[in-house]
């Protein structure tokens, strides 16, 4: 007798965590725009608070609708739960204040979201949590950066912007020889590209708010236990291992045994902090979800014919795709990433700060904002933008040029993606054209 | 709380109370490969409702000790150390597939230490099929994906948790993983080597209840009838869509079942 197979990926991406709704038959997920559920009875009621029955008691700790995004993405990435958060930051710091607390030490990437760089760099010192931040691309980095304090090593699959591919096991390696989990942000690959959790993550976030939705119309996020990391052997998370005098002294570790950290982050972090998902938001992710595998398939297959025009193209003198020869992840991203290295890259324009300018301005279908991961292609230069206050030494002391252009490629046809690309190359070249007779 | 037995360190959940020998008492034994935390719901519950909760670690699983156990009987005959260094004289057994066969032959064998038996997820005899004994022999991974997805209904293979949030194939899944090389093969090897489960159960005096899920495709309800018929009028509940894996894919009715005798 053989084990069936798993459901693949596309059919839990519809499927699973939902049932027909058992009051109507309704097929799709239906929004539970509740805040509280009734209580059919006193004890049936202390049977909830006391964690003896499954059930909803109010919509900051869970709703139904959100169970079924929770229960999916846990699906999609093979973890024991998750949890879903009122966006990709509130997930990351759930995470945090669920495994340390004032004295405690994280190792992150140096290459990150801005966001989270912002929590990490400024706001948790004042709380007393200090990081350390390393080169992304060397293992032994994070492995020198760990401190008798640290309680967390966290980096992105691939780094933002630069896409530095994370060497997935071999940072796991180093984090688990002290007793530390892996958390990795994955939202730039989804599941669809890579599932950390086979390569020895122990927890990952999402900002859902990217990829997973595709329609750029919610803020979201989920984080996900892989349910794999022994807290108790670590020694070093008491938070999960000792009793919570927050909960009748629940030591979390004996009552949930996998699902140890993601229960304290519900059972403590949602009901604390409280930043919670909208039903309405988590029901909008879900309709994204459903199409995640035939979705990302087709941002990475647009992805590879524009960084192909691009890196062909004399206005261009640098992509940074893994998959091109010459990267310095070409290899990592080939054993890890075989589907591909997601759909957002970065590129110098010849001309620097000015031709980032008039490249940008040229654009018609490309839309000009802050965000990726939409079904529409975006662009953003750094330079004017994000980073506008640096100057050039700063910039390329962040891996940024002047001229470094990030696109999120969308859905759109390559071919009609492309034909705007080349106006805004052609501008960009008027720029570089008048910069070079300059005297 | 742990305790010693044939020299080795034995876990038990209390819900972190200590044993009060003027409540009644209920023992909780989990499934193969398994360990305490199954159980987790439900001993909150009856230990609230003013029962001690005693749920065991086998040995060789979980937060217990020792070298697994081989036999049903000699599991049972462990049962009953267990209850003598907790000095609890009588129990309501709960057991869940392993655990309720170790729960059966403990309520045959030592009658007066058992005031009631519930049968979770259970069949007598429970063969196991040597695909399943082979894999488990080997360590081999299959065996956990076999009793993963043969154990939770093919509705709840996609899940539908009722406890937000919670994949129940990546929580099976992770339970198994856990547990100690070669534990998983002795407790399927028990079972499937259990042959005298329909004489212990017509020598059963205490109440009996069975506790079965309706797509269960590891121990059916079809073949459930000879059980049934060698206790004297025990309790059937069965539970609508629920596979074998009841505490994960239907706490809340099997909580409302386990009162019937609890």
């Amino acid at each position: 007798m053989a084990a069936p197979e798993y459901p693949g990926l596309d059919t839990l991406a519809l499927h699973a965590g939902s049932q027909p709704d058992p009051a109507t038959g309704a097929r799709a997920t239906p929004i539970y725009q509740s805040a509280s559920f009734c209580f059919p009875d006193s004890d049936y009621a202390a049977s909830l608070f006391n964690i003896e029955r499954a059930g909803h008691v109010y919509s900051r700790l869970s709703n139904p609708t959100n169970a079924v995004l929770e229960e999916r993405i846990a699906a999609l990435e093979d973890g024991v739960g998750a949890i879903a958060t009122a966006s990709g930051q509130a997930a990351l710091t759930l995470a945090i204040m669920t495994l340390m607390g004032a004295g405690s030490h994280i190792v992150a990437a140096a290459a990150l979201y801005g966001g989270s760089h912002n929590l990490l760099a400024y706001t948790l010192p004042r709380l007393g949590i200090e990081t350390t931040f390393v080169d992304a691309r060397d293992p032994q980095a994070f492995a020198a950066a760990i401190q008798d304090n640290t309680r967390l090593v966290f980096a992105e699959t691939v780094g933002n912007p630069g896409l530095d591919v994370l060497n997935i096991p071999e940072v796991a390696a180093v984090a688990h020889q002290a007793g530390l989990p892996l958390m990795v942000d994955s939202t730039f690959t989804t599941p669809y590209l890579i599932k950390p959790f086979e390569h020895g993550a122990d927890i990952i976030m999402h900002s859902a708010t990217k990829f997973l939705s595709g329609h750029g119309i919610v803020i979201g996020g989920l984080l996900v236990d892989g349910g794999r990391f022994d807290w108790d052997a670590s020694g070093k998370f008491p938070t999960l291992t000792e009793p919570y005098a927050g909960f009748h002294n629940l030591v979390f570790s004996e009552e949930f045994g996998p699902a140890a950290f993601i229960q304290r982050a519900r059972k403590e972090g949602l009901r604390d902090f409280g930043a919670c998902m909208s039903p309405t938001t988590a029901f909008h992710i879900l309709q994204g979800v459903e199409t995640l595998g035939i979705r990302m398939h087709r941002h990475v297959e647009n992805t590879r014919r524009i960084v192909e025009f691009l890196n062909q193209h004399e206005q261009v003198s640098r992509v940074g795709y893994p998959e091109l020869e010459g990267h310095p992840d070409q290899a990592l991203a080939s054993a890890l990433l075989p589907k591909g290295c997601s759909a957002v890259f970065s590129f110098d324009l010849v001309g620097g700060r000015e031709a980032g300018i008039a490249f940008v301005d040229a654009l018609n279908l490309f839309s000009h904002l802050a965000n990726v991961g939409d079904a529409k292609s975006l662009v953003i230069h750094p330079a004017s933008t994000t980073h506008h206050r640096m100057d050039a030494a700063a910039l390329a002391a962040g891996g940024i040029g002047e001229g470094t252009i990030r696109l999120s490629i969308g859905l759109e046809d390559a071919k009609d993606l492309i034909a705007d690309l080349k106006q805004g190359l052609r501008a960009a070249g008027k720029v570089a054209a008048k910069q070079s007779v300059t005297p | 709380m742990k305790i010693t037995i044939d020299d080795s360190s034995v876990y038990c959940y209390t819900n972190s109370r200590n044993i009060d020998s003027s409540k009644p008492s209920i023992v909780f034994i989990h499934g193969s490969g398994m360990d305490h935390t199954v159980w987790t719901l439900a001993a909150r519950h009856f230990a609230r409702h003013g029962n001690n909760v005693i749920a065991v670690d086998l040995p060789g699983h979980g937060r217990s000790t020792g070298a697994p156990l081989q036999s049903i009987p000699s599991m049972a005959d462990w049962l009953e150390k267990v209850l003598d260094a907790l000095e609890v004289e009588a129990a309501a057994v709960v057991g869940h597939s392993l655990g309720s066969l170790i729960a059966l032959d403990f309520s045959a064998r030592h009658a007066k230490r058992a005031r009631a038996l519930a049968m979770v997820g259970t069949i007598v005899p429970m063969p196991v099929s040597g695909a399943i004994l082979d894999a488990c022999k080997n360590n081999d991974h299959a065996a956990f994906d076999m009793l993963t997805q043969y154990g939770l209904s093919k509705r709840h293979q996609y899940g539908g948790n009722r406890s937000s949030g919670i994949w129940m194939v990546g929580s099976s899944l992770r339970l198994y993983e856990r547990s100690q090389p070669g534990a998983l093969y002795f407790d399927m090897n028990a079972c499937n080597e259990y042959q005298n489960g329909l004489e212990s159960a017509s020598a059963v005096e205490c109440p009996v209840l069975m506790v079965l899920g309706s797509e269960d495709r590891l121990t059916p309800v079809r073949g459930t009838g000879p059980l049934q018929e060698a206790f004297h009028q025990p309790e059937v509940s069965v539970i609508q869509g629920a596979g074998h894996t009841l505490m994960m894919e239907a706490p809340n009715a099997l909580l409302d079942a386990l009162h019937r005798v609890l």
